[in-house]
């Protein structure tokens, strides 16, 4: 079987929106495009059910009371919501925020707003494996700390937080624990009602949904409040106003719906698919594998190719989308914030691709990855001065080089 | 990002990739750029008797622009004296490849690369006439 280039290996970037997802959303455009906060006729009824169906929907994936799930427009939207809202209207009892230094730029950024409107905030660095220890976070906690944040799912290199044993320590501290999970729907098994986390985030594009539409969970057994961030209508109790986009929010309903039948039959399939991929490059010399291998998505493949420059091997393997730590791809050139939080030297940071699976990969797809990046790794190190350095047996870190 | 086709050609077919002695007294070696910020030029040159420059090699550890721009400064080099060479700048290199904005640093460094290389040349010249 021959395939379709290119290959599709972003899938941690977003996702294509299932073709179900697509189906079910669009009679919510040209037939029932009532506004679902209409109350005097059918066209806003209609609207609401389906929008109180796939509530319910987002809520069962996660075990979590659809009155607990508030409709935002992403993930990003999701983590301001959680931690400006919580921190601003806790701020009376500490204005100390806990967070860790690999947490997306959603977070981070968030943090840092917080922090320039006088709140203080530590960012916690994780152990080389991109895990938090559980210790040196208990010992981030401060009397006057009010908010944590910490994610499920690592958007860079996959790996999986201790989320519950986190969130334990949260609770005897007294402090709110956000966990942004925008990269965990579909991938790991969530369960609200036993896990100690009091404001989580979701994302549809990220699991097979439309993009442009997200969810915020908000504990009510112990009540979480939130100051709102955006004001108008008072739509979703008053934490989020504006309009519902009734077709985003069914295609969002229908996506949780898919993954939560189907996670575990998918999740075992792509386990196998990137034990292949890995299994094809880990033979080759001087090739990191950036993360905890076990406690990992199966979806996610990050792994550095020393000596070689990753955007140059982005270039290479054209006919395979993948994401590069070296952010020379984004206009600038700082390597992954990630990587380097990991204690990765910048030049692995800078070798480093990730690969991330899922729903339609095939693997004739995968076989043909390993192919192409066997020969283009071979190629570029042939083209690389430090691949020839190394060969000579010259330690790298022993040369002065002129940093620029 | 798109790359130019000027790019992209010499980025899949890099000329003049190789290594010369570098303990020949004809060869001039340039190696500038850090790992830690994402490239590396090794450039040689080899002149000969007249001062002229008859051969050129590279290996890059960069993006595609970075290899393009040492790829090129090769193809230049070759032929020309060592007056000439000193000559070739970065903006040059931008504007044959048709570098964008964020690319201008891999002229610089290539630009960079036949400066190093040359008073590598000049230094091992040196000696030799102060010792006679």
């Amino acid at each position: 079987m021959s395939v379709h280039t290119p290959i599709y290996l972003d899938y941690s970037a977003t996702t294509p929106t299932d073709p179900r997802v697509a189906e079910a959303m669009i009679p919510y455009l040209t037939q029932h495009y009532g506004n679902p906060a209409s109350r005097s006729h059918p066209f806003g009824w209609t609207a609401e059910k389906a929008v109180e169906n796939a509530r319910e929907e987002v809520a069962k994936l996660v075990n979590a009371d659809p009155r607990e799930i508030v409709w935002t427009s992403g993930a990003t939207e999701s983590n301001n919501l959680a931690i400006k809202g919580a921190a601003n209207f806790y701020s009376g009892k500490g204005k100390h925020i806990v967070t860790i230094q690999t947490e997306h730029k959603a977070v981070i950024d968030t943090v840092r707003e917080l922090e320039r409107v006088g709140f203080e905030a530590t960012y916690l660095a994780p152990e080389s494996n991109g895990l938090v220890d559980l210790e040196k976070f208990r010992a981030a906690l401060r009397p006057d700390t009010v908010l944590a944040s910490v994610m499920l799912v690592n958007n860079e290199i996959g790996v999986i937080q201790d989320i519950e044993a986190i969130g334990n320590i949260c609770r005897e501290q007294g402090v709110i624990f956000h966990v942004d999970a925008a990269q965990a729907t579909g991938k790991v098994a969530i369960d609200l009602e036993k896990l100690p986390v009091d404001l989580m985030s979701f994302s549809a594009h990220k699991t097979y949904g439309p993009k442009g539409i997200g969810a915020l969970y908000v504990r009510r057994k112990p009540r979480i409040r939130l100051e709102a961030q955006m004001h108008g209508g008072g739509h979703e109790r008053g934490l989020r106003s504006g309009t519902l986009a009734t077709h985003q929010i069914v295609g969002m309903g229908e996506a949780f719906r898919i993954a939560r039948e189907e996670m575990e039959l998918e999740n075992a399939r792509i386990r196998r698919l990137r034990d292949r991929l890995l299994a094809g490059l880990q033979d080759i010399e001087e090739v990191y594998v950036n993360g905890d291998i076990k406690q990992r998505v199966p979806h996610n493949l990050n792994i550095s190719f020393n000596y070689v420059e990753g955007e140059s091997l982005i270039m290479a393997v054209k006919d395979i989308a993948v994401s590069s730590g070296s952010a020379c791809t984004s206009a600038s050139l700082e390597p992954s914030y990630v990587l380097r939080a990991l204690g990765r030297s910048d030049e692995l940071a800078h070798s480093s691709i990730r690969f991330t699976i899922g729903r339609f990969t095939t693997e004739e797809e995968i076989d043909y990855t390993i192919d192409l990046m066997r020969k283009k790794i071979g190629k570029l190190r042939e083209l690389s001065p430090l691949w020839e350095m190394y060969q000579d047996g010259i330690d790298l870190n022993s040369v002065q080089w002129a940093a620029h | 990002m798109a790359y130019s086709d000027k790019v992209l050609d010499h980025y899949e077919n890099p000329r003049n990739v190789g290594t010369l002695d570098k303990n020949d007294p004809h060869v001039g070696t340039g190696m500038v750029g850090a790992p830690a910020c994402g490239d590396v030029m090794k450039l040689q040159i080899k002149v000969n008797d007249d001062g002229i420059i008859e051969d050129a090699k590279f290996k890059t550890y960069g993006c595609g622009s970075a290899i393009a721009s040492s790829s090129l400064v090769t193809e230049w080099l070759k032929g020309k004296s060592l007056d000439q060479a000193a000559q070739i700048k970065n903006s040059a290199i931008v504007e044959e490849l048709a570098l964008p904005p964020v690319k201008i640093h891999c002229s610089v460094l290539a630009e960079d690369a036949i400066k190093a290389a040359l008073a590598d040349l000049k230094a091992k010249q040196t000696p030799a006439v102060a010792a006679a």
